[in-house]
């Protein structure tokens, strides 16, 4: 139902049930929020959304208060202005004045408001926070002065990754945000997803920063510099410098890397190939031994954690190949030095992810071989897009380039790991064609595509093999799913989980804010691309299987392709 | 559900008590906190884990939660356990001054406990005697109407009754 | 001889009447020990008559008894109220009434028990004597009723408390109780007994002021195949302690009320939601329960009447904010106690999705006097606005601390100088702070404004908390202030902004003015400045934006006493002075320089080395740099340091 109701003095339309700030957005009306998160149900706490309504003693929270037919609202009279600058001031009474040494300057909510509102001076005198940052993560920083208790991290990690790694902690104004017992958040539950840097308005939660030592690498002559940079950072790193989601700016970004000094520029979509190849067997052969079934992915570290602290007694459920971005460090360590006679101790391996938990998975004892770790250090997109200004490239302005052999060629299936759903398919890909021996004449599994689902299962058979999988992309999805399986559900044989909604396209590292519409947007972009490529199918990429018969094949000790595989251990956490 | 309160370590009473609710039925998270800090004297990351297990929430919720509520303590008390009220009728009749004095002579901090583990010191607002102002209890037991000049005295007397 | 269960059961509840044949009437008095051939002693224990000693005084009683060879009965009650005379022993000699003692710790009254057995009534001591029909009573001895505390009162609501044994079940039936309970369950319905309670124009006395009846209603009403009914007994305010003697002196009463209020909302599950710290109070609820169950009054099919409940005790873990309705409903689910938005109002969706009546334990108690005596009855005592009585905790620096019920309309100057006895020391009135933290400061001139709903909300206070403190003279209205921005501070739940941060920049900004900066710069005087032009318009702020009542009722006591003493507040900001002498900080040292022998002790002391001086000649305090924390005075072994 449709009604009238009277804002800033004119008629504007409302739908029955909404709330006023729906209603207001939709009529092109814009009322600042900082507790609000779509699709959640609203909490009301930050107030900053106040309106005034005709009749009502108390200034309204227009993101919770359902509108009413009755209903004549102020949005911007000087009382509501008031307010809302009052609250704002409120936040910045206690603020550490630095937003020039802020991760967040310039992309920060706390400090448009205070724009938008023309606050000039401090009216009101508080004593600045001085709790103390936690850096014990290697995977995001924690700096509790900075934070605005607005909540959206709570409850992104509660009601939507499904973790809880972090709550409210007392009350009033000692109110802070802290894991368990306060303890260090490495100690904590947390799977270092970052989905809570993606929804903080404030230069509160952010990554930890790998660029200085990659600058300190990048000027050393006698450092050879390698980069790789994940499916989905061509398709996002666009949006930071402020176009629209979706666009893809391979080419530039290949010669961008080149301008700054990269020694080489490989695609971590090269050893998704190898991942989608090797995890298509590994299958076949959990399969065929009917052991350690259903199959788990492995490529989100986020996931792996869980499975690690929250269920140990699957671990062996996991897939066992390591991650794109671990096989494409193991390899330039090993195959790449080896070819091209450098020395694996004086390459820096770089990555460019949409993560931060690849920061952690880079430093996992694990993650190494031979002693040396295959990941040197893991940027975010973001911090890409620092590293791209900080040398002063135009990239919209750049000619298209191509990134190197013989790490940087593709097939789309690769290209597919950066969304939920495309790694399946990849996977897939593979897994007929090694049972049929020929390729599958429809490549596209449309029951895995989508954003925002749940849950996709989807089923097929092969040469009398029947095969279920299912993909999620949150732990809570991912929980109910394994509760299904422990009540007896079996039809189940392959399992994709992602940590992040709708896959790496939103991960912990992508341009903020993400909005719904971009998330659509960016999936899209890695669609086409596989609409439009020529190699659908990654056991069809000629470099990949050239390592498979030069590097792979060869080696008798099947060392090589060992080193690609690891092992995932236990956790004792306080969960 | 009750099968994994076995494994506790937890004293019969305390797991009879426990077996009074429905598992996992968030609302009794309270009563059992309650439950812990009632029979430890305080709630420890173990105690916190134990519940978590037996309700299915995450140990940070419960922690949050617990936070929450000025009658949780996540140390325990010391030997002796002293209460001073800072209500109304107590903080003008003086009870800033004792609460100074006392941070000073046991050199903690309201809501701490002294390295021997001998002394705790809380504030409260109102123990319920407010005509006799200012209050103060140690261990439960109460002392009225305090004023600061006596508080060596008193302390020296607990120390008597140790002995 | 039937038992006394079966008795009052069958021939005093099942009956229900007020006329009584004469056997049940005689075994009544019996059991009303208004024909006893023994002594009886009826301690006072309340949590204050335990902390003023009443646990000493029982054992000299006893051992006295003993010694003397005496037989007495021993009866434990709760408390009457009157905190100041605690321990309160009364003595009941066969025949005679009962009479009460002030002040009984454990030496007066064996001097007392030795003078009332030797015929010698010690007067000192003498509260008075309780009327009663058929007892003689004593010469040249007040009556309770007639001492100036008791006559102006009108005790409905602690109408027995004090006086019966609250751990008993059958003290509470034989005065009268459960009647209005069973009398509910056998003659109404459902409808009649939220008709009956409109009509008595009851309003809660937990806050709002909301029509109790109108609230039973919409929950009655509100399809749902479950609704709950919850007591709040949270009482978390400092200076507000009558839940406590609610719930410790006459247990049976609230569950009355409860039951009552449970069979109007159509309801098998209640809820009392109690604070933590009243330990003896949960106690003595449970002991209620558990008798009441046993009388058939609780669980199921009570009286054969086909309605159930079961009541649960819910502890509350400890946070002011969780008396706030939605707040309180969070914690019993298990969560942290934050607020949360209405509408929905509990009594739609409430606790557990349900709808839930939500009633302060006081507004409870009245309920079975209406049932009793008619709802007419109850609004002819009050005002036109509020009707009934008000109970009220006395405190501060007033004569007779304590808990007093008094007619809705009374005066505030009766209140004080009447039932209170006046100032403590004789000396004089500055405020009372009325309706707790949140509530308002009243100036000795506006005594006169009355208990009434509608009056205190003009004069910006609410009826919500029970607590009066009273200020005298040599108080500071900035410390006081101070004092509650900072409970409140503490005691949001950090939910909302304007709340949370808000009433802790207050806070600061009055810490600041009542300190000596330490090293102050010019720009820290500034900022000191800016802070104080913006206490009231950040008030303002705060109270029109924060979610719930507590952050909207914060800044109430700065707001009305600013008004009234904007003096002082501009003393302590521009000339650094606390004429009280309250704020200690901004106390400014001097030495002597005669007294001082120069033992160069107290510049040793001093934190900010605001102390300057040659060994053996007196020294100086710098009055810039000194930060008045008197470190130096309580050094100085030759008392040379004096407060300026
Ligand atoms: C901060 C805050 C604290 C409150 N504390 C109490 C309390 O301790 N006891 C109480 O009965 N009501 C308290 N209330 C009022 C309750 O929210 C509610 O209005 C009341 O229990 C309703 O009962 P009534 O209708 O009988 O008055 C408080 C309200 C607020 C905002
Ligand atoms: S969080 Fe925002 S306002 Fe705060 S310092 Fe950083 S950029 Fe500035
Ligand atoms: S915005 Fe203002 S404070 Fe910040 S750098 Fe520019 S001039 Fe300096
Ligand atoms: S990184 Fe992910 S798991 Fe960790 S706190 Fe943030 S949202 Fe929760
Ligand atoms: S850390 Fe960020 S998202 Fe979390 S509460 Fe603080 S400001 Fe909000
Ligand atoms: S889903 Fe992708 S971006 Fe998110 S944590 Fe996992 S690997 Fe990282
Ligand atoms: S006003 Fe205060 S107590 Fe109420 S919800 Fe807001 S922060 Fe919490
Ligand atoms: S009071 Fe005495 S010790 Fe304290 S600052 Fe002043 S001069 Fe120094
Ligand atoms: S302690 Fe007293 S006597 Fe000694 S120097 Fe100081 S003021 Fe003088
Ligand atoms: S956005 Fe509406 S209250 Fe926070
Ligand atoms: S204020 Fe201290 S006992 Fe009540
Ligand atoms: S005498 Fe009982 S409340 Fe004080």
């Amino acid at each position: 139902m449709v009604f009238d109701i009277e804002v800033n003095n004119k008629k504007i339309k409302a739908r029955k049930g909404e709330t006023i700030l729906s209603a207001l957005n939709r009529n092109g009306i814009k009322v600042p929020t900082l507790c609000f998160m779509e699709d959640l149900q609203p909490t009301g706490a930050c107030r900053i959304c106040v309106v005034e309504v005709e009749g009502r003693e108390d200034l309204v929270p227009s993101c919770s208060q359902i509108v009413e037919e009755w209903m004549k609202i102020k949005t911007h009279s000087p009382r509501v202005i008031k307010a809302r600058r009052t609250i704002v001031e409120l936040l910045l009474s206690n603020h550490p004045d630095d937003c020039l040494y802020c991760e967040r300057n310039g992309n920060c909510e706390l400090q448009k408001l205070s724009i938008e509102l023309n606050i000039l001076e401090r009216r009101i005198p508080g004593n600045k926070n001085v709790l103390k940052a936690d850096r014990s993560s290697s995977s995001l920083i924690r700096d509790p002065k900075k934070c605005i208790l607005c909540g959206r991290c709570v409850r992104v990690c509660e009601e939507i990754v499904g973790v809880t790694a972090i709550d409210f902690v007392k009350k009033g104004n000692e109110c802070s945000i802290e894991p368990s017992f306060n303890r260090p958040i490495n100690l904590s539950s947390c799977i270092n997803c970052g989905q809570c840097i993606m929804v903080c308005p404030t230069g509160a939660l952010y990554e930890k920063d790998h660029l200085p030592e990659l600058l300190e690498s990048l000027n050393n002559p006698d450092k050879h510099v390698v980069i790789q940079y994940s499916p989905t950072v061509s398709v996002t790193l666009a949006e930071e410098f402020n176009l629209k989601a979706g666009k893809d700016i391979n080419g530039m970004l290949n010669s961008a890397l080149r301008k700054i000094g990269f020694n080489k520029i490989f695609e971590s979509s090269f050893s998704a190939d190898i991942n989608a190849i090797e995890v298509a067997s590994e299958l076949i052969e959990r399969l065929k031994t009917g052991t350690n079934l259903p199959m788990f992915s492995s490529c989100c570290p986020s996931w792996v954690k869980y499975v690690e602290q929250t269920h140990p007694d699957l671990i062996p459920n996991l897939s066992r190949c390591k991650s794109p971005q671990q096989i494409m460090g193991t390899l330039i360590k090993n195959y790449y030095a080896k070819t091209n006679a450098i020395n694996p101790e004086d390459i820096y391996s770089v990555s460019v992810m949409p993560c931060v938990a690849k920061k952690f998975e880079a430093q996992r004892d694990e993650m190494t071989s031979k002693g040396i770790t295959d990941v040197d250090a893991v940027l975010t997109t973001r911090e890409l897009a620092k590293l791209i200004r900080l040398y002063g490239i135009d990239i919209l302005n750049i000619e298209s380039e191509l990134a190197d052999n013989p790490l940087g060629t593709r097939s789309s299936a690769g290209k597919l790991y950066g969304v939920s759903g495309g790694v399946t398919e990849s996977i897939i890909r593979s897994f007929i064609s090694k049972l049929n021996e020929h390729e599958p004449v429809n490549y596209k599994i449309t029951e895995l595509r989508g954003v925002n689902k749940n849950r996709k299962e989807f089923k097929l058979k092969v040469s009398n093999i029947e095969l279920g999988v299912a993909v999620v992309s949150d732990m809570i999805n991912a929980e109910k799913l394994l509760i299904e399986i422990a009540n007896g559900r079996n039809d189940i044989h392959f399992i994709e989980v992602m940590a992040c909604p709708d896959g790496c396209i939103n991960g912990g590292g992508q341009p903020i804010p993400a909005k719904k519409e971009d998330i659509k947007l960016r999936m899209k972009a890695i669609y086409d691309i596989d609409e439009k490529d020529s190699i659908k199918f990654s056991h069809k990429n000629p470099l990949v299987n050239e390592i498979y018969q030069n590097y792979f094949e060869k080696d008798k000790s099947n060392e090589n392709l060992n080193s690609i595989y690891t092992n995932f251990n236990k956790r004792d956490i306080l969960l | 559900m009750y099968a994994i309160l076995e494994s506790f370590n937890m004293s019969q009473k305390m797991k009879a008590s426990i077996k009074k609710y429905n598992l996992p039925d968030r609302s009794s998270l309270l009563d059992m906190l309650q439950i812990i800090q009632d029979s430890h004297g305080y709630i420890s990351e173990k105690s916190i884990a134990d519940v978590s297990k037996l309700l299915s929430l995450p140990s940070a919720k419960i922690y949050g939660i617990a936070s929450f509520y000025d009658q949780f303590r996540f140390t325990p008390y010391g030997k002796f356990h002293i209460k001073i009220c800072d209500g109304t009728s107590c903080h003008i009749s003086d009870s800033p001054v004792i609460i100074r004095e006392l941070e000073k002579i046991l050199k903690i901090k309201p809501n701490e406990t002294t390295h021997d583990g001998k002394y705790s010191l809380e504030t409260v607002t109102c123990l319920g005697a407010c005509g006799k102002a200012a209050i103060l209890s140690v261990n439960d037991k109460y002392y009225t109407e305090v004023i600061p000049e006596k508080l060596k005295e008193l302390l020296d007397t607990l120390n008597v009754i140790e002995e | 001889m039937i038992s006394n269960i079966q008795f009052l059961k069958e021939k005093v509840l099942v009956q229900n009447t007020s006329a009584y044949n004469k056997d049940v009437e005689e075994r009544l008095k019996f059991l009303r020990r208004e024909n006893t051939q023994i002594p009886i002693i009826y301690i006072g224990k309340g949590t204050c008559g335990i902390i003023a000693g009443a646990i000493k005084s029982t054992e000299a009683i006893k051992e006295y008894l003993s010694a003397k060879q005496i037989t007495a009965e021993i009866i434990e009650v709760g408390c009457i109220g009157l905190c100041i005379a605690e321990p309160i022993v009364d003595i009941q000699l066969p025949g005679m009434t009962r009479l009460s003692f002030k002040n009984m710790n454990s030496e007066n009254i064996v001097h007392v028990l030795d003078g009332i057995f030797n015929n010698n009534i010690l007067n000192d001591f003498v509260l008075g004597q309780y009327r009663k029909k058929g007892l003689q009573s004593w010469e040249n001895i007040p009556f309770i009723d007639s001492l100036e505390f008791f006559s102006l009162q009108n005790r409905i609501v602690i109408e027995n408390a004090g006086i019966i044994n609250p751990e008993s079940i059958e003290d509470y039936i034989v005065n009268n109780g459960y009647n209005a309970f069973v009398k509910t369950i056998y003659h109404y319905t459902s409808n009649d007994i939220c008709k009956i309670i409109e009509k008595s124009e009851l309003r809660g006395r937990g806050g709002s002021g909301f029509p109790t009846g109108k609230k039973w209603k919409i929950a009655h009403d509100t399809a749902s195949d479950q609704r709950y009914i919850i007591c709040n007994a949270n009482e978390s305010d400092p200076g507000s302690f009558l839940d406590r003697l609610l719930i410790e002196s006459n247990p049976h009463k609230l569950i009355e009320g409860m039951a009552i209020a449970a069979y109007g909302v159509r309801t098998s599950k209640a809820y009392i939601y109690i604070r933590s710290s009243n330990k003896l109070g949960i106690r003595r609820f449970k002991i209620a329960i558990e008798q009441a169950k046993e009388y058939g009054l609780l669980g199921e099919n009570i009286f054969d009447s086909g309605f159930n409940l079961d009541i649960i005790i819910k502890i509350s873990p400890g946070a002011f904010v969780c008396g706030e309705e939605t707040a309180l409903i969070s914690s019993i689910e298990g969560k942290r106690g934050m607020p949360k938005l209405r509408p929905p109002y509990p009594s739609e969706r409430g606790l557990f999705g349900k709808p839930t009546v939500i009633n302060n334990a006081e507004t409870l108690c009245n309920i079975p006097s209406i049932i009793n005596n008619g709802p007419n009855w109850f609004n002819s005592i009050g005002t036109n606005s509020s009707k009934g009585t008000k109970v009220f905790s006395l405190s501060g620096k007033i004569k007779n601390t304590g808990i007093i019920e008094v007619p809705m309309g009374i005066s505030f100057n009766d209140i004080i100088y009447k039932i209170g006895s006046g100032v403590k020391n004789n000396k004089n009135l500055k405020i009372i702070q009325v309706g707790g933290p949140a509530g308002t400061s009243i100036v000795k001139d506006k005594l006169s404004i009355t208990v009434d709903f509608d009056v205190l909300k003009e004069n910006g206070a609410f009826l919500g908390s029970s607590g009066i403190i009273v200020m005298d003279e040599d108080s500071c209205i900035v410390d006081l202030t101070k004092y509650y921005l900072r409970f409140l501070s503490n005691e949001s739940c950090g939910k909302c902004i304007p709340c949370r941060e808000g009433i802790h920049r207050m806070y600061e900004i009055l810490d600041n003015i009542t300190k000596r900066p330490k090293d102050e710069k010019s720009h820290q005087t500034l900022e000191r400045f800016k802070g104080v032009m913006q206490m009231e318009s950040l008030a303002e702020i705060i109270k029109d934006t924060s979610l719930c009542g507590l952050g909207k009722t914060a800044a109430n006591t700065f707001i009305s006493s600013i008004k009234w003493f904007r003096g002082e507040y501009e003393e302590h900001i521009f000339d650094r002075e606390c004429k009280s002498g309250v704020c200690k900080e901004l106390r400014v040292f001097n030495i002597d320089f005669d007294k001082c022998t120069g033992c160069n002790a107290c510049p040793k002391k001093c934190p900010v080395n605001a102390i300057i001086g040659t060994a053996k000649y007196p020294h100086f305090i710098i009055e810039e740099k000194c930060i008045g924390c008197g470190a130096c005075f309580e050094t100085c072994k030759f008392s040379a340091i004096f407060v300026k």
